[in-house]
């Protein structure tokens, strides 16, 4: 399976982030903007009721002061009561006393309120003259001794110095309004960020793995995410478990398929010895070459999945690559030998390489392997081990080399080479190579040498 | 040569033992654990065969017992798995090297070879004909006195004669014998290692005979 492959397309449908920063910052603007309106309307009721009380203070003291004499009124307004009235930024005053129906003093075009209750006070908020006041009227009856009069007063108010305190709260809400936004803001990132966090944390340690681990997730998580990383876990350990019964499965039937082969083989060269027709005998040699392929191609194919499971283990140690390869190379000597090929192993470092070191002698024993299939006979391999410029192996052979135009296929799956006529094999062995070299973040170069023959080189 | 062959499949014990005695070598078969230890005790074998699957037990069993007997017959393990792990494992017990089934009879050939090889001073089998020493096992051939030193196919060649002289071998048997299925050799190529043997033999009492359309044979003057 290739890296690539693993980068599915997926389908996003909006962004988390996103969501909870519109619903926190929206609902932080939606309480600041309810918090201004709020603290504005009650403070404009406290100022208001701040001057209605002086307003009643002053009406209070006017209709105080009147006595009926004689069936005439008599009223001396007191000088308080408009004093009490002054404020900051002189409010104008306007007053307008009746008694009964008959303006008695004040401005005539001041009209007071209609009383429902005598004895209660009314204030409303009104205009007069183009400007906006506060106007509050009262009553009182005034009995002498053979007569009855009622004195109606009203007075209003202009509202400039109340409306310039409710500027000054108004703007002070609105600065505190602001700077609670924005430390909402800034916790709500906050926020995000520590939610979001541990998603994105087990996202990266995924992405990061190999494109075999398949190990759980054992981070600790947030319990929301738990039953997201149990199901995760649990698809990778089914995948795990299929990937392994897959490779017990390669294993099982090249080990159920290898002995009856091995037996029809031995029986078709035993035979090949005693047939002398010429007919009879290339029949058996097509056998003999048909059963090397199904085999070579069982061989291959259990070791590319072995180098998928182990692969997958990733249990690296430190391995010499001198070493490895010199048993390689001890070890196919005898095959060299039938073909009277010479295998020259060059070079002295002793320089190790982190890596699995069955993974690593598989991929030299799979270049040797090809160097060999293809090399004529009494040819010479050199397979040279060096540390300049990286750590790397390269192995020469005398054989037909690549052909131009298939390099770069030729590390595909079961691609072989358009000269590779005759020469029995599954494919797998350049794979193989990649595979490994993959897996340990090596690469694998194949050329031509000057004078002719493949060299692949693999580095480290 | 004598071998020791374990291995529980009938059939591939038979045709491994037919074309080893056609080579020369003499086989011994046994089938299970127990039968192999009877007879490694009782013979002495230059070379053992051991199969790694056995009905009574595994052949790493085996291999663990015979080293621990401090026997030093070398072993060829004959494996139907080819787990890379399986095969370093069975090295570490004590075997001297592996083939996995299905295998070509020259490449088993070749290892023992190789095996024996390295164990020399076990084995010092020389076949002698005429005035000619010839030791399949170092490749040493001594002719009239002067030591050769044979490349593998000559050496393979020399075996297949030496072993029946006066026996014809035709150009296509030679060809089998000496070249594996996927060579892209021609059966002239037979003629070019026929001649360095006459070359190398051409001091000696040895004669290699060609005989038109029929193919070679080896005589003593």
């Amino acid at each position: 399976m290739s890296a690539e492959l693993l980068h599915a397309s997926v389908h996003a449908s909006g962004s988390l982030r996103k969501r909870l920063a519109v619903a926190l910052i929206g609902g932080a603007a939606i309480l600041t903007l309810l918090f201004y309106f709020v603290i504005r309307n009650y403070a404009t009721q406290i100022a208001q009721k701040g001057q209605d009380s002086i307003l009643q203070a002053s009406v209070t003291s006017i209709l105080d002061a009147a006595t009926i004499r004689n069936g005439v009124i008599e009223l001396d307004i007191p000088y308080a009561s408009f004093t009490m009235l002054g404020t900051a930024t002189d409010d104008r005053v306007f007053y307008v006393i009746y008694q009964d129906d008959e303006v008695l003093s004040g401005y005539e075009n001041l009209q007071p309120a209609t009383l429902a209750n005598p004895s209660d006070s009314v204030f409303q908020s009104t205009t007069f003259m183009q400007t906006p006041v506060r106007q509050v009227t009262a009553a009182r009856s005034l009995a002498g001794v053979d007569s009855r009069a009622r004195l109606t007063v009203s007075i209003a108010q202009t509202q400039d110095s109340l409306a310039g305190t409710l500027n000054d709260i108004s703007r002070n809400t609105a600065w505190f309004g602001t700077g609670f936004f924005a430390l909402a803001v800034l916790l709500s990132m906050w926020a995000i960020s520590t939610t979001i966090g541990p998603l994105k944390r087990l996202a990266d340690s995924v992405g990061r793995r190999g494109p075999q681990d398949l190990s759980p997730v054992a981070k600790p998580v947030p319990t929301e995410m738990a039953p997201l990383v149990s199901s995760l876990n649990s698809l990778m350990a089914r995948l795990d478990k299929s990937l392994k019964q897959s490779e017990e499965f390669i294993t099982e039937a090249a080990h159920r398929v290898r002995t009856p082969i091995a037996t029809v083989r031995s029986h078709a060269e035993m035979t090949l010895q005693r047939v002398d027709k010429e007919d009879n005998r290339q029949a058996l040699r097509s056998m003999i070459r048909a059963i090397d392929e199904t085999s070579r191609a069982a061989g291959q194919l259990l070791d590319h999945a072995m180098i998928t499971f182990r692969a997958n283990q990733h249990e690296f140690q430190d391995v010499c690559l001198l070493q490895t390869t010199k048993e390689t190379v001890q070890r196919l000597t005898p095959i060299a030998d039938m073909k009277d090929v010479q295998l020259n192993l060059i070079g002295n470092t002793t320089i190790s390489v982190p890596g699995d070191p069955i993974l690593i002698q598989s991929a030299v024993r799979n270049l040797i392997d090809n160097a060999l299939k293809y090399s004529p006979a009494e040819s010479v391999i050199d397979i040279e081990v060096r540390h300049r410029p990286t750590l790397q192996i390269e192995v020469r052979d005398q054989g037909p080399g690549f052909p131009d135009n298939e390099m770069h296929t030729l590390t595909d799956r079961f691609a072989r080479g358009s000269n590779a006529g005759h020469t029995i094999g599954s494919g797998l062995g350049l794979t193989i190579a990649r595979d490994v070299a993959a897996t340990h973040g090596a690469q694998l170069t194949i050329a031509n040498n000057a004078t002719g023959g493949a060299c692949v080189t693999l580095s480290f | 040569m004598k071998y020791l062959l374990i291995e529980d499949n009938q059939e591939l014990a038979q045709a491994i033992a037919t074309r080893m005695q056609l080579d020369g070598h003499v086989i011994d078969h046994a089938t299970t654990n127990a039968e192999a230890q009877a007879f490694s005790q009782s013979g002495d074998y230059d070379l053992i065969l051991l199969d790694i699957m056995l009905p009574d037990g595994d052949g790493t069993d085996f291999l663990q017992l015979h080293r621990a007997s401090q026997r030093d017959t070398p072993i060829i393990v004959l494996t139907a798995r080819s787990q890379v792990s399986d095969r370093v494992s069975m090295l570490d017990l004590g075997a001297d090297d592996y083939i996995t089934k299905p295998f070509d009879h020259a490449e088993l050939q070749a290892r023992c070879r190789a095996v024996l090889r390295r164990r020399v001073g076990a084995t010092q089998t020389v076949i002698t004909l005429g005035d000619v020493e010839f030791n399949p096992v170092t490749s040493h051939l001594t002719v009239a006195g002067n030591k050769v030193n044979l490349r593998n196919r000559e050496l393979r060649l020399l075996e297949l004669l030496i072993n029946s002289p006066g026996q014809v071998f035709s150009k296509q048997k030679l060809f089998d014998r000496l070249f594996s299925y996927d060579d892209n050799a021609s059966e002239n190529a037979i003629e070019v290692y026929i001649g360095r043997l006459r070359k190398h033999l051409e001091p000696s009492s040895l004669t290699i005979t060609t005989l038109r359309g029929m193919g070679y044979r080896l005589d003593e003057r």
